[in-house]
Parts: C-alpha cells; structure tokens; sequence
C-alpha cells in the first residue's frame, strides 16, 4: 500500500473475489507487449535513430558515466499508460463486436450515481437491456442495489484503490452476461480526480456533479471534466434550496472541456430523464450503425475472397 | 492518487525495455510529462521511488522533462501556450481551446548499464 495516499496493490475483488493478477498486483510485471523502439505518435522530438544504444551522453548530452561500467541511452518513447491503453483497447473491441455503448460514469462521493444508475435501468426496461459494472472500495451495495432494479451487475472492489482501471473491468466483463446492443454503465470509484486518467475502453465519459456540490467544480477539478463528454448536473428538484447557479457551472465546464454536452436530471423525480433516455438510445443506435456496418464490410470482403479463390482454382 | 498506478507503469515500461537491452541496471529514466497531464511530479517521484524498490531500476534518478501545454484556438486560429486547462487564449480571451500539446507521460528514454 502506498504509505502516502493509502492506494492499494492486489487488493481488487470482483463480486467478492480476488481478481487474480490485476495491473495493480505487483511491481514487475510480465509483459504484454512488444518492447520495439519505434516512435509510436509521430511526435516532434528528435531523436538520431542510429544513436539506440550509445556510451553515455545520448541524446540529451548528459553525462552519466558512473563507475567503470557502460553505460548505454535506450530510446524508449511509450507511454507510461500502454498497459492499460491495450486493455482498454481489448475491452473496447469486446463492445464493438456486440453492439455494446459503454459508459464510464465519473463523480465525487454523493453525486448521486448509484440513484441515477436505478432510475436509468427502470427508464430502459423493456427498450434496451442493461448491464452494470460496480466500482467501490469496499462492499456490494451498490451492485445489490442495481440487481435488485433488475439489471445484471457485478461489483468490484479496488481495495484501497482510487480508480477502476481497464484490466479490472475486462475481469469483471468475463462474469458479466451482456446481450448485444446492449447499454453498459460502469459507475467508476467516487472520486473527481484519479478516474480521469484510465481510459476503460467506453464509448464517452460521463461526468456527473450535483446541484449540492459546488458550481466551480469544474474550474477546481478540471482534469475529469476535459476527459468527459457529457455533463449530467443531477438533482435539480433541489435547487431551490442551495446556491448551486447552473449556468456557471456549465460555463466552467465548457471552459476546460468546450462543446461539452450537458443534460440537466434529477433521477429522484426524473425531470428531464427522458432527454437522458432519448441520448443513450442515440447512443446504441449509432454503435448498432457501426456494427452492422463492419458486419457487412467483412461479408465484402469473405465475397471477394472467395472470388479471388474461385478464379484462382479454375484457372489452375 | 493515481500516480502510484502510472509510476507502475512506468516500471514495467522501463523494466522490459532494460531486459530486451540484457541490462543489469538502469541508471536514469527520462520521462516526458505534459504541463496539463494527470499527474502531480512529487507525488509521482515518491511512488517511482517505492515501487522500484527490490527491481532492475532501484534508485534509479528520474528525469522529468516537463512539456509545454498548447492550444489551438478555434475562434482565432492560432496555436497558443496554454499553461493550466480553463486559462483563456492568450492572444483572442476565448476558452474555445482545443489542447494539443502537453498531456503527454511517456518514457523517452533510459540509461542502462
């Protein structure tokens, strides 16, 4: 456990059980990827190709010859989040080939997540199905809560971790029965900072703040509101009793994310659920779109090749 | 706190590339970081030192190269410095900023031996 923050290593439990090696398990990992030395993004920086392996001093000219043994510059260029990046990948081609839109859900504590998350699987019953990932530090409230709503659910605990990351919610996608054209709503830890980093393999971020926390949220926290896509601004029915003044928190947020969306709820009333409703339809709509659209341009191309294959035997 | 989960990464990262050269150790690790990333460097350096520990880059220095965050400003057209997210364009007032630059935390590059 990180004695700074209290974040925790191997501590991850899906629906009670420890998720086995988990990205955050240990310290030395085995490697998933390759370990080439090609520029990955086409960045500006330069770099001498032929210098992959020189005797100290490299590209940046320092000098670090310590001892008398060698030392050599390795040209690297991969970012530090490439691990999760290619699980979050695998998880997104899983939704992909299903139809699936997933969302990752991101807040404070006290947003009102789990509420609106209920209210959402009664709004879709019978429309569209629903499947939910739970992330929390500890227990299965939150899961219990959405099965009893009468969506599949399975929860994972992170321990002392701050974050869901993409590897827990693969694990977490292997006991989890989704039907295709599915929603998948992944409500992630309550926390405005640390989710904004870890890309899941969803489709958009959402970002929800209550009309009980503070409208310059967005200015204090600006990192989680540039990761997202959608702004929820959830319990309205309570603004006639708060200070919260919609307008600027929207400006705030457009500020640091612009030609942010944002749908004003409150999932305890369900004012404007139906705008909420019609945008995760639109949502599974064009996932759907995609799909078929792949379906179909691999059926193109199983044609062609059969083509190819015929022209080929005959003429042999 | 997220950055104990990024300084892992970046052991695996620097870790397998140290294998893949047969190093016995690594010495320096030069990592670039954009101004507008998710990750505050102190905390960073004190993970980096903890989850190191017992590895191939035990008390290895970190380099950190710190990027400059841009924009590009879509009413006024120019690419600008942007220094935090929600500072205005510097040049028009507007916050319609598309970042460009300075997100980045990647390895660039270590020194073995």
């Amino acid at each position: 456990m990180c004695t700074t923050c209290g974040c925790g290593h191997g501590e991850t439990r899906i629906d009670g059980v420890p998720a086995g090696a988990t990205a955050s398990s240990g310290h030395e990992h085995a490697d998933i990827h390759d370990h080439g030395h090609r520029h990955t993004d086409g960045t500006w920086h330069r770099h001498d190709a032929g210098a992959r392996a020189t005797i100290a001093g490299g590209a940046f000219g320092a000098a670090h010859a310590g001892g008398t043994t060698p030392e050599r510059i390795v040209q690297i260029e991969r970012d530090i989040l490439s691990r999760n990046n290619a699980f979050a990948a695998a998880n997104r081609r899983a939704f992909a080939d299903r139809g699936v839109f997933a969302l990752n859900l991101v807040s404070s504590p006290g947003s009102g997540k789990t509420t609106l998350l209920v209210k959402t699987i009664e709004a879709l019953r019978g429309r569209l199905p629903v499947a939910v990932i739970e992330g929390d530090q500890q227990t299965s409230l939150d899961a219990d809560r959405i099965r009893a709503a009468g969506a599949a659910a399975v929860q994972i605990n992170t321990g002392k971790g701050c974050h869901l990351d993409a590897q827990m919610v693969g694990h977490a996608l292997q006991s989890l029965d989704i039907a295709d054209d599915a929603v998948v709503l992944i409500e992630n830890v309550g926390n405005l900072v640390c989710p904004a980093a870890f890309d899941l393999g969803e489709a958009h971020k959402v970002v929800i703040l209550s009309v009980t926390e503070g409208d310059d949220k967005p200015q204090k926290y600006p990192d989680m509101f540039h990761a997202a896509d959608l702004l929820i601004v959830n319990k309205i029915d309570l603004l006639p009793y708060v200070t919260f003044d919609v307008d600027k928190a929207i400006e705030c947020a457009r500020r640091v994310r612009p030609g942010l969306e944002v749908l004003c709820v409150s999932a305890t009333t369900g004012e404007n659920f139906p705008a909420w409703v019609a945008w995760l339809e639109r949502g599974v709509v064009r996932e759907r779109a995609r799909r078929d659209e792949t379906i179909d341009a691999l059926h193109r191309r199983i044609a062609a090749l059969e083509g190819e294959l015929a022209r080929r035997t005959t003429t042999a | 706190m997220h950055e104990l989960s990024l300084a892992e990464g970046m052991l695996e990262v620097v870790a397998g590339a140290a294998r893949a050269e047969g190093a016995r150790k690594v010495r320096t690790v030069w990592l670039e970081l954009g101004a507008l990333s998710h990750v505050e460097a102190q905390a960073l350096r004190f993970c980096f030192d903890a989850v190191t520990r017992g590895s191939i880059a035990e008390g290895a220095a970190l380099e950190i190269v710190t990027m400059p965050g841009q924009a590009w400003c879509m009413p006024c057209g120019s690419r600008v410095a942007l220094a935090r997210l929600g500072d205005a364009c510097p040049a028009c007032g507007s916050y319609q900023l598309q970042v460009v630059a300075g997100e980045e935390m990647r390895v660039r590059e270590i020194a073995v031996a």
